[in-house]
């Protein structure tokens, strides 16, 4: 084909290296919170890149591998954003930090389980940073504005991918719906930790969002997918928590030092 | 051996994928892929065929629904047009007169 009929081109867009390269300095209290962001993405991006090569077809390798690599894209911005504050970088964050200097959901970390589980999570997930971004992007931290814009174009299709999923698999066979079913059931306890505000929070005023202020148009949103496909909404089992504040659950720790492990092993190794 | 798509080894359906590059021009032939049904297949075009900015609009066709030329009616189909100069604008010769040609 000619260069005439595909047009390509990489396109004008937010990287982490040009946020690095700007040395905006975060106040302390906005880095922390970048931090808290660009950890739920990173664990997020690590626990879907599992599902490369292991997806029910190869053209879900590539879907779960994209929304994987938007999610890392996400976190590399947060992370370098917030490493300005301490003069490091998004790589001494992301891999020499242990395990109670993470701040992600406990939702994000959870197992992937079957292809429904890991379709449970990432429906609330997207939903949750769908309507997080889209007000984050008019956060009076120019930074936390810039990287929204950009990364809530990408959950978008990420909240769509998902919904697909949930309607297909409760709609489609019996085995798929009592899969979906189980999938929501193991999820969903995590999804009242999103939701809660904290000092940080409050202490940062119109710079971040209220998470308690997302709750309604979540409810609303993934109670109308959860309706078409003839789901309950979960009810009961609510998990204690505490992902903002480094407590995690049994399943953190592996997942970690798998990611971080040739980090470790060969540091400032480049490739 | 059955068409691509239709077997039991294959349990989601081939699909055809045709992307736009820009407004003005025509769909093309990007290539094929698995979905389980056209709303799928058009997200899994986006994934695997505009992931570097090649497309404005995607079309998807099951690839059953595709109805082919035969291979072997070759002359009667393709060589018909051989010796037919009349058919190129260039086998006109430009009237007198007429300007902007």
């Amino acid at each position: 084909m000619s260069d005439q009929t595909f047009r390509i081109s990489a396109g004008e867009a937010l990287t982490a290296e040009k946020i690095t390269e700007a040395g905006e300095k975060p106040t302390e209290a906005v880095a922390n919170y970048a931090l808290r962001l660009g950890d739920d993405a990173l664990i997020l991006a690590q626990r879907l890149g599992w599902w490369i090569a292991r997806a029910p077809e190869l053209e879900e390798d590539v879907a779960l591998g994209n929304i994987a690599l938007d999610q890392l894209g996400h976190a590399r911005s947060f992370l370098s954003y917030a490493a300005l504050a301490w003069d490091k970088t998004e790589d001494d964050l992301a891999y020499f930090r242990y395990e109670p200097e993470f701040v992600n959901l406990q939702l994000v970390e959870q197992p992937n389980g079957d292809f429904a589980a890991t379709i449970a999570r990432q429906f609330i997930i997207s939903h949750f940073q769908f309507e997080l971004y889209r007000r984050l992007v008019d956060s009076t931290d120019a930074t936390l504005a810039a990287i929204a814009a950009k990364a809530v174009k990408e959950v978008d299709y990420h909240r769509d991918h998902a919904t697909q999923w949930v309607l297909r698999l409760a709609l489609g066979t019996e085995e798929s719906r009592r899969r979906m079913i189980a999938g929501l059931g193991v999820m969903w306890p995590y999804v009242d930790e999103m939701f809660r505000d904290d000092d940080l929070v409050e202490s940062l005023g119109d710079a971040a969002v209220r998470p308690s202020s997302l709750r309604e148009d979540f409810d609303t949103v993934t109670g109308a997918v959860l309706a078409e496909a003839e789901l309950e909404v979960p009810e009961g089992f609510v998990a204690r928590g505490g992902g903002r504040e480094g407590i995690h659950t049994e399943f953190f720790g592996p997942m970690l030092a798998e990611m971080q492990v040739l980090a470790r092993a060969h540091p400032e190794a480049t490739w | 051996m059955s068409a691509p798509g239709t077997n039991d080894t294959e349990p989601w359906p081939l699909w055809e994928v045709f992307v736009r590059s820009s407004r003005g021009l025509s769909h093309l032939h990007a290539g094929s892929l698995h979905a389980p049904d056209a709303e799928m297949a058009v997200r899994n075009a986006r994934d695997l065929y505009t992931r570097r900015n090649e497309g404005v609009s995607i079309w998807v066709v099951r690839s059953t629904d595709i109805t082919t030329s035969d291979p072997d009616a070759k002359g009667a189909f393709f060589e018909s047009p051989r010796g037919k100069e009349y058919r190129h604008a260039s086998y006109y010769t430009e009237s007198e007169g007429v300007k902007h040609l």
